[in-house]
């Protein structure tokens, strides 16, 4: 889009304004616009922060991309990978570790499946 | 775990760091800010301070004129940070440790070209182009090197690296696992600059933004990038309050402590224009607004041209700016960013520009005041006015992904003028599209500092507050958890790039070759001048570099003197001969008298000299410093000096010490051009020996551009170069005279 320069037309309502309320504004905008974004990372995964959860989870950078990649092709991204791991962990009575190392070798996703 | 520590005088063992690194976890975490140095530091040599840090307990290497000043190195009170990145980070090494001396307290290392596009973590060490791969390893490596340089310099130094691209939270778990104290995280970086999906950016960001809070890094954001790439940097002034802000108030909500969000703001434009007179209002207006944030105030590069000494100024009027304003970190940018990855020597040199401007303008605020009224707030008052609307735009656009769908930003107009030119990215577009997924009720994340929905619940009502205890705590509160990858490509690693050019590097290695960025890469660089037009000029100095022996020589930059009249030009090109050590010539150093072995000498029998600068040289600072007994100069020693000024006929000064029966001349001269500095001396010698007196008198001479050697083959007696000291003439004069003596042909 082109546009003129109508900073002075635009500008009536703020002219107004003290320096501090335009500041005070100027933060309310901010915020108005970041709330959403902030609601979308409420409610929402993705491969990356999946990852991040398993590399927390003490697995490795290796091991963590074929779990992530496994469970969205097993339609489980949306538990978390992490949980995935932990139910399976819970389930079978692996430790953690030799849960996820088998998931990232592409083992035991049918009986994951199965706990969610 | 092995011993290691750094020598002064001896090289950083790469090697040595790398050993034992699958063993190694970082002594700290969390961003170190200066602080104020204390009142007793204030004082230091003869001067007395307002602005400055507390000084490096250790190590650390002073401005050049230091050594006027007892040696001084008072430290401004910003955080320096410089940008290291050559591609191989085991040579990045040597150079963090060398900007670490000359004041650098924040590493920052760029990332290779195409890591932000990379779906997880890079592993090993593989070669970077343009910046580094950022890997575990590497970061490791580089840690566990500044530990060792921190103690050496007696200062924390902050190390620093990039949080974006698709692995952004991967990237942040490993960097909070690893003591990274810094990095750069702004989704609309992402966003705008790498096509990255700007809802998988986000997204992503706020869980990155968790984990930096909770390891306490400070954040930088990408705002001034916005400055780097529109088409007229200046007029997005307005859009860049809007970018820091929307990266500041998402940083804040996520939990990020506002004092360790910095905005990253650049003096928007640089000479020829009137930039001081354009950027201080922005300034102004920016530090209005942001008044609970810090401000890391980084270079302008938008107009970076190839000339190193184009590229300081700049940088110097944007610390100007950063010293009327304000700078919690002063970037800066090496003067060679225009046209090369940057070199050691200019990491260096900015790291010293930076100390040496904030210094030079330390106490500036206590005299020099911004204005309350005109131009100055007028125009910062409409820049803020100018954002406030562009943010009321964006809400009735339906939001931020609608406006960047719309190419609101990186607009060249100044808002809300608009010149089309912005960049637009779909909101189902970009890298990584399509690949955000909801979460379910039954969502879960066993691990700390965790963004958004987490029914723990589920399992362990207790554990709401503490979700890494479902597994008995993750990798940050039990860092043996981490999974260690070494290599994972047998080629493209460090051992066997550090392999290639083994015969340059340990403590004992005898082997030299110049270097500008990776051990032993052979680099130089030559300036010439030729009295030719620039296209001729520029053939020209590829064709010298040739005959000297130079390969894949090339320009990196020309400036015109006159179309007609020449051309300065420099080059760079590649040696590849190696020095041995054993077979150089070195001069041995000067061998100095004790004070008091001097002193008795002269007391034994006392010495006069007459001394003074010759020619038309108006030069007096250097041998003031020779005599005066203030400047530890050899009236200390009791010797009677004549001093007759500046710009002494040679005539006057060999007739002085006839008439006063003076045991020696000392000659200044420092004007070298037509080697005239050399002329004089051999006109002191011949004159002394026309007149009969050259037997009887000692004759020493000195100047910045004399060397010894060739001072005694025009007639000196003994000839001194930059850094003489007074004791260094005394004890010449001194042994010089003891010598005549013994032999018989001293005639007092």
């Amino acid at each position: 889009m082109k546009r003129q320069d109508d900073f002075e037309s635009r500008r009536a309502h703020l002219k107004g304004m003290s320096d501090e309320e335009l500041k005070t504004y100027f933060w309310q905008l901010a915020q108005q616009v970041v709330d959403p974004l902030l609601e979308l990372g409420y409610k929402n995964t993705s491969p990356a922060i999946e990852r991040s959860v398993l590399l927390r989870m003490g697995f490795s950078s290796l091991e963590a991309k074929p779990m992530v990649e496994q469970a969205i092709a097993h339609n489980l991204i949306s538990h978390g990978v992490g949980n995935v791991v932990y139910r399976l962990s819970k389930a079978t009575g692996m430790s953690i570790r030799d849960a996820g190392v088998a998931l990232s070798r592409g083992e035991l996703w049918d009986q994951a499946e199965k706990l969610f | 775990m092995s011993d290691y520590k750094l020598i002064k005088n001896e090289r950083i063992d790469v090697e040595e760091i790398l050993k034992d690194l699958e063993h190694y976890h970082p002594r700290r975490r969390g961003w170190t800010w200066r602080q104020p140095a204390p009142a007793e530091q204030l004082k230091q040599g003869p001067f007395r301070y307002r602005d400055i840090s507390a000084n490096m307990e250790g190590d650390s290497v002073g401005l050049m004129t230091a050594h006027y000043f007892d040696n001084i190195d008072p430290q401004p009170m910003p955080t320096i940070t410089t940008e290291i990145a050559s591609g191989r980070f085991e040579d990045d090494i040597r150079r963090m440790r060398m900007a670490a001396h000359h004041g650098a307290d924040h590493i920052m290392v760029i990332r290779t070209a195409g890591q932000s596009h990379f779906d997880g973590l890079i592993e090993g060490t593989p070669q970077g182009s343009g910046g580094v791969p950022i890997t575990r390893k590497q970061v490791r490596a580089q840690r566990k090197a500044l530990d060792m340089i921190e103690d050496e310099v007696g200062r924390p130094i902050n190390y620093h690296s990039y949080v974006s691209g698709v692995a952004g939270p991967d990237v942040a778990v490993m960097f909070a696992e690893e003591g990274v104290n810094g990095c750069h995280q702004d989704p609309q970086y992402n966003v705008i600059y790498r096509n990255v999906n700007m809802v998988r950016s986000f997204v992503d960001a706020c869980e990155s933004k968790k984990i930096i809070a909770w390891a306490d890094m400070a954040q930088i954001d990408g705002a001034h990038n916005a400055n780097a790439t529109a088409r007229e940097a200046w007029k997005v002034m307005p859009e860049l309050m809007v970018q820091h802000a929307i990266n500041a108030a998402f940083s804040a909500s996520v939990g990020i402590d506002k004092k360790q969000i910095c905005l990253s703001t650049v003096p928007p434009t640089a000479t020829p224009a009137p930039c001081v007179y354009m950027d201080l209002p922005y300034a102004v207006a920016l530090r209005d607004l942001f008044t609970e944030y810090r401000m890391r105030a980084q270079m302008n590069t938008k107009y970076v041209e190839s000339s190193t000494r184009d590229a300081t100024v700049t940088h110097v009027l944007n610390m100007l700016i950063s010293k009327l304003t304000s700078a919690d970190i002063q970037s800066t940018i090496t003067p060679d960013e225009g046209r090369n990855v940057p070199w050691h020597i200019y990491n260096i040199e900015a790291c010293d520009t930076a100390k040496q401007t904030l210094l030079g303008m330390d106490g500036l605020m206590d005299m020099v005041q911004l204005k309350e009224d005109g131009p100055l707030r007028e125009n910062a008052r409409e820049l803020k006015e100018r954002a406030v609307l562009f943010f009321e735009e964006i809400l009735a656009a339906g939001g931020y992904f609608n406006a960047v769908e719309q190419g609101f930003f990186v607009d060249s107009g100044i808002y809300p003028e608009r010149n089309g030119d912005g960049i637009c990215r779909e909101i189902a577009g970009g890298v990584g599209a399509g690949t955000v997924f909801e979460r379910a009720e039954d969502y879960m994340a066993p691990v700390t500092a965790h963004y958004g929905y987490n029914n723990v619940a589920q399992y362990d009502e207790s554990a709401v507050n503490d979700p890494s205890k479902l597994i008995g705590g993750c990798t940050f509160e039990e860092p043996e958890k981490i999974i260690y990858i070494d290599e994972l490509d047998e080629e493209d690693n460090v051992n066997v790039r550090m392999a290639e050019t083994a015969q340059y590097r340990g403590k004992n290695c005898k082997t030299l070759k110049p270097e500008m960025e990776w051990q032993a890469d052979g680099i130089v660089m030559v300036n010439l001048f030729f009295p030719a037009p620039r296209r001729i000029a520029e053939a020209a100095a590829i064709e010298a570099g040739r005959r000297m022996g130079l390969q894949d020589v090339e320009v990196i930059s020309r400036e015109i003197m006159q179309e007609a009249e020449g051309t300065r030009v420099e080059i760079k090109g590649r040696v590849d001969f190696d020095l041995d050590v054993d077979h150089l010539v070195i001069p041995e150093e000067p061998h100095v008298l004790t004070d008091a072995e001097i002193r008795a000498d002269i007391e034994r029998k006392p010495m006069t000299v007459v001394c003074g600068t010759v020619g038309n040289d108006e030069h007096s600072v250097g041998l003031r410093e020779i005599i005066d007994i203030k400047h530890g100069g050899i009236e200390k020693y009791g010797i009677k000096v004549h001093y007759l000024g500046t710009s002494v006929p040679v005539e006057k000064l060999v007739n002085a010490a006839i008439e006063l029966d003076a045991d020696a001349i000392l000659a200044s001269t420092i004007i070298s051009h037509d080697d005239i500095h050399y002329k004089n001396i051999a006109n002191i010698d011949r004159l002394a020996k026309e007149m009969g007196v050259r037997d009887r008198l000692m004759f020493l001479v000195g100047g910045t551009q004399i060397t010894p050697e060739i001072a005694v083959q025009m007639g000196a007696d003994a000839g001194f170069g930059r850094g003489t000291k007074g004791i260094h003439d005394a004890t010449f004069l001194v042994e010089r005279r003891r010598e005549l003596e013994a032999a018989g042909k001293w005639p007092k």
